[in-house]
């Protein structure tokens, strides 16, 4: 068994154990991404940083630390801001830039002994559903169909973060959730992706692309690594105004509650027609297991359910305009030059942006400029507030709620790509809770008949992630989903 | 709701993202199809709804006034393209 | 007589707005941890926040709420429990994020008063429209290279208040003196400096004409960022007349922004430079809405300090002040506390005309304020007492009041030294007298032939002969008697 096959829950024991040592499982995981390199799951490795930290790591295990994470070898989304580390956001416009500071999230994960292996590979500034728009290229998703060899996207936008993790180039890695993800991904990759409430995980140090809808969280091998590395990255954040002051709950004592007497949703607007059969059959499964374990399936309306895509598609692209207005060319990454000032900032924006990118900035700021304000950006926070309390009332009634996470399974790169709505059609199952801002997280249950991987989604209530947790252990263990790595 | 090439232009420069002639009528044509198949939001009916305007329902936290930050202009500029002394620069502006 | 225009189709009235931006007292910026002080080297008061590096987040200052609460309830406004803070966006060099944090439909303070005490006696109420936080942007410096701006962003994040009153002035006097009542009441408040050459108060004027008699509000124009009360008087006038002009040519005036020019005292557009704004104001999803509850507002309640037109009307009515001088005197917090120590104990109206006729006579000569005053208020009330025991006279107690500010010394050390003392001992006196008749006979005749004025010449002769030591009532009495026929 290759030292790469392990759980961070495993790795975690032996570590301890001093079965192996931190230095052997970096060194491990830095050859597997040299071979796996052909993925293009990470834009930049980081093999001094790791091989040094592994060094501290066993130092440390040497004098008996129980941290978290001491030892792990992780990817991190090159969304996070690392220090002395090149940080791109997959974008153009980020050359060269080199942040002076360390995220939130990465130096919690710093802190609790985890190993930093290099800087995953993503859609452009988080924009997309199969990381395809990233400047530094695609990443290839390690899960092919059968009988064909075709490259499959990873998923997006945390596309090098489920490439990796998936085909044994990171033990776990971070990722953010937007309107999905992190969670799509990991469903395209056959891993476990959390996004949890909005407010548990701090923001800052995070390259923003949607403020009121960004949230950093685990992708995984399994449900109970990503309770293991969600317990380290959230927590209160005085530097980050959205950060919620609450204690950390312990979510891997939460894996063992069980779901006896739990009430399971099943929104009926997640049935629509035309619904891939396949992935119908898998939701219909997964709640099958969840009765076998006790739980109650209750039927549950989400009435606003078909609104969510649109409102998405005009809050996060308005938040992204006036979060990319930083990006002039002035104090970080590219610039090209121009006579004026307003020339300057024209030219390096259109050379630093991608068209995905570009795109939105436009519906952004049309859809916040004079006279179509109160038409769609108030319209869409009226509708959010509705898809919210659609939500709540829900939650009136039931523990939790199981859906699909994806509407379909990975899809070949190349496809879908000369219309931006069917693309956007990929996070109709994610989005909804992003506007919410409760948690969800997406669990590995089973293949399409091409032998593609696929997920299901349990979502909670407000910083009820204990209960998500539960319920998606059951499934994890009643699908005995069968992992690349 | 359909955008046309001078409304193209006039969110690009407002974006300050510079758009060649010749992509203002794809571009338009694109985005149109965007914000048709989100005019379907105009049938919900929103009346007495207030508008959430965050992703969270906590109240704003303040800090104390003292002062816990700067003093580091290397770390300000160590990115900057092109910063002179201490100063970042920009192409001159005629005031 | 309300202040008119003449042209040549009759007379105007100018309408007048003012916006006010004030730097509030603070120690650091409005959403970082940075110094907000003036006059550092350049992008030292920065943090990573105010350079608009990716991943940052505005976290908010309490006490420039405090302050603006503070000055809110210093206008009798009122204050809003719950409030936003949104962005503007535009792109300009010195604001880094491409926006700016302000607040806009739901500003911090709403309506509220300010008393203008005019020469005449009377006093006019202006309507203040609203107080919002929001925060400077960084410095421009046009001179340094032949090609290039260069920037610093040391003022960029610093807490303003801006403070925008209804369109209720009439004149550039009365603009003048809202300009000095508002300083007035936020340094008594201690919520801002004042400071207009250090740019900690800045004003945009809105002025707009109309036909006298006519009620309706002509397009108006803003005249940005003038630095002295002066200059906006002078400003307001100018534009007011090119107003005039413009409507009685036949012509329209065009709703824009212009820059005054004090040195041709002229306003020219800058619509050249402008591109045509739309500033995109959202709600900012990195803060969210600000709520102040009773508690918070009455305490600050509790703690204002007495203000200009209460401490006015208390010194009206305990010392017996007319509204003219007691408004003189409150004008600034630190001369009135020094008149009150001048007064106490002593005849107000007698200390209240040494202090506004000799003390700021020799300030604004010298261009001190009164903390740098050459006398103190102990020293001044000393000479008082001399004056009122007789001990001086009123010539001679300008004269020491001179000696104390040249010398800084006392004025019983000065009486000491130079042996002023006034001679009130009629022997002394009398012989004087009698020198003076005796030496000019023929005055004297036409003195008793009824030429009373030469009183005065005879008065003079005593006072000369005794070297002003002479008290003159005493002179003047004894030479009626002497005299008399």
């Amino acid at each position: 068994m290759s030292l790469t096959s392990f759980t961070i829950a495993e790795a975690r024991t032996k570590l301890r154990a001093k079965e192996f040592s931190a230095v052997e499982l970096t060194e491990a995981y830095l050859a597997a991404m040299e071979q796996g390199a052909g993925l293009n799951a990470f834009i930049t490795t980081t093999p001094e940083i790791a091989r040094e930290r592994a060094k501290a790591a066993d130092a440390r295990l040497k004098s008996g630390s129980t941290a978290a994470l001491e030892g792990i070898p992780l990817g991190i989304k090159d969304l996070f801001c690392t220090e002395g580390v090149l940080t791109t956001a997959a974008s153009h416009i980020l050359d060269g830039f080199k942040p002076r500071y360390e995220s939130t999230v990465t130096a919690k994960l710093r802190d609790a002994g985890s190993v930093m292996l290099g800087k995953l590979n993503l859609d452009e500034f988080a924009m997309g559903s199969a990381t395809i728009t990233s400047f530094y290229g695609p990443t290839k998703n390690p899960w092919k169909a059968r009988n064909s060899n075709a490259d499959l996207v990873p998923g997006g936008s945390s596309g090098g973060s489920a490439a990796s993790v998936a085909g044994g180039l990171a033990l776990g890695a971070t990722g953010t959730d937007t309107g999905g993800s992190i969670r799509q991904p990991a469903a395209f990759a056959g891993i476990v992706g959390v996004k949890p409430t909005y407010g548990r995980c701090s923001r800052w140090g995070v390259v923003a692309f949607a403020s009121s809808l960004d949230q950093a969280g685990p992708m995984t091998r399994t449900v109970r690594d990503s309770a293991i590395m969600l317990g380290v990255m959230c927590g209160h954040d005085p530097k980050d105004s959205t950060s919620a002051n609450r204690a950390v709950p312990d979510f891997e004592a939460a894996l063992a509650r069980g779901v006896k007497g739990l009430r399971i949703g099943i929104p009926k607007e997640y049935r629509p027609d035309g619904l891939n059969a396949e992935v119908s059959a898998l939701w219909d499964q997964g709640m099958q297991w969840l009765k076998d374990a006790g739980a109650t399936p209750v039927e549950i309306s989400l009435p606003h359910t078909k609104y969510a895509l649109p409102t998405y598609y005009i809050v996060a692209p308005a938040e992204a305009s006036s979060n990319l207005a930083r990006y002039d060319g002035v104090r970080f990454g590219l610039r090209v030059p121009g006579q004026s000032l307003d020339e300057m900032y024209s030219k390096t924006r259109a050379a630093g942006f991608g068209a995905e990118v570009k795109r939105r900035v436009l519906i952004g700021t049309y859809v916040l400029s004079a006279g179509y304000y109160d038409a769609y950006y108030l319209k869409a926070q009226k509708v959010r507030a509705l898809i919210a309390k659609d939500f709540d009332d829900a939650f009136e009634k039931v523990d939790a709620i199981l859906t699909p996470t994806a509407p379909s399974a990975a899809f070949a790169i190349g496809e879908r790509m000369d219309d931006p709505v069917a693309m956007y059609l990929n996070d109709v199952f994610t989005v909804p809770a992003s506007l919410a801002g409760i948690p969800g997280a997406s669990v590995p249950a089973g293949l399409t008949s091409t032998g593609l991987p696929l997920g299901l989604q349990v979502l909670t209530k407000r910083w009820d992630e204990e209960t998500m947790f539960a319920v998606c252990q059951v499934l994890e263990d009643a699908a005995q989903f069968k992992r690349l790595v | 709701m359909s955008l046309d090439k001078a409304t193209v232009r006039r969110i690009a420069t407002l974006a300050r993202l510079d758009v060649p002639d010749s992509d203002l009528e794809p571009l338009a044509n694109e985005l149109s199809s965007i914000m048709g198949w989100i005019e379907q939001l105009q049938e919900v009916d929103t009346t007495s709804v207030a508008p959430m305007t965050g992703g969270t329902d906590m109240k704003l936290v303040w800090r104390v006034d003292e002062v816990t930050d700067g003093g580091k202009p290397d770390d300000v500029l160590a990115n900057a393209t092109d910063s002179q002394g201490a100063f970042f620069t920009v192409p001159k502006v005629v005031e | 007589m309300a202040y008119t225009l003449k042209g040549e189709t009759g007379d105007w009235e100018v309408v007048i707005g003012l916006e006010v931006h004030a730097q509030v007292v603070s120690k650091s910026k409005l959403f970082s941890g940075a110094s907000a002080e003036f006059g550092a080297e350049p992008n030292t008061h920065v943090s990573l926040v105010d350079a608009g590096m990716p991943g940052m987040l505005p976290v908010l200052n309490a006490h420039a709420v405090e302050q603006a609460v503070k000055s809110g309830l210093g206008m009798k406004a009122k204050i809003n429990r719950r409030s936003v803070f949104a962005r503007k966006n535009y792109f300009y060099a010195d604001m880094p994020q491409g926006y700016q944090i302000s607040q806009y439909d739901q500003p911090i303070v709403g309506e509220g008063t300010i008393v203008l005490d005019m020469p005449d006696g009377s006093t006019r109420s202006i309507g203040v429209e609203r107080l919002h936080l929001e925060q400077d942007a960084g410095k421009s410096i046009h001179d340094l290279h032949p090609s290039k701006t260069f920037i610093d962003l040391n003022r960029s994040g610093v807490p303003l208040m801006e403070i925008v009153s209804k369109p209720d002035l009439r004149s550039p006097e009365e603009a003048g003196l809202y300009l000095k009542k508002l300083r007035s009441i936020l340094r008594y408040l201690g919520t801002c400096d004042g400071n207009m050459e250090e740019g900690s108060m800045r004003c945009d004027a809105n002025v707009s004409v109309r036909p006298v008699g006519s009620t309706e509000l002509r397009t108006r124009c803003e005249i940005k960022n003038v630095n002295s009360v002066r200059f906006v008087m002078m400003a307001i006038e100018h534009e007011a007349r090119r107003h005039i002009e413009v409507w009685e040519s036949g012509g329209k005036v065009d709703q824009e922004t212009r820059l005054y020019d004090p040195n041709r005292d002229e306003t020219r557009s800058m619509r050249s430079k402008e591109m045509a704004h739309d500033y995109r104001y959202f709600p900012d999803p990195d803060l969210l809405p600000l709520e102040l509850d009773e508690a918070f507002i009455a305490k600050i309640q509790a703690g204002l300090p007495e203000l200009p037109d209460d401490k006015q009307q208390r010194f009206m009515r305990d010392y017996g002040l007319s509204a003219y001088d007691a408004d003189v005197l409150v004008s600034e917090r630190e001369n009135a506390l020094y008149f009150e120590d001048v007064a106490k104990g002593r005849d107000a109206k007698i200390a209240a005309n040494w202090v506004i006729s000799n003390l700021f006579g020799v300030l604004n000569k010298q261009g001190l304020a009164i903390a740098d005053s050459p006398v103190s208020a102990k020293d001044l009330g000393a000479l008082l007492d001399l004056l009122a025991d007789n001990t001086l006279s009123g010539r001679m107690a300008k004269d020491v009041f001179e000696a104390m500010v040249e010398t800084g010394k006392t004025p019983g050390v000065i009486v000491e030294e130079r042996g002023l003392k006034q001679v009130t001992d009629t022997g002394a006196i009398e012989a004087a007298i009698d020198q003076v008749i005796a030496s000019a006979p023929d005055k004297v005749a036409e003195y008793r032939g009824g030429k009373d004025k030469l009183i005065g010449w005879f008065t003079g002769q005593v006072m000369r002969a005794t070297q002003g030591a002479a008290s003159p009532g005493v002179v003047n009495d004894l030479l009626k008697k002497k005299l008399a026929p």
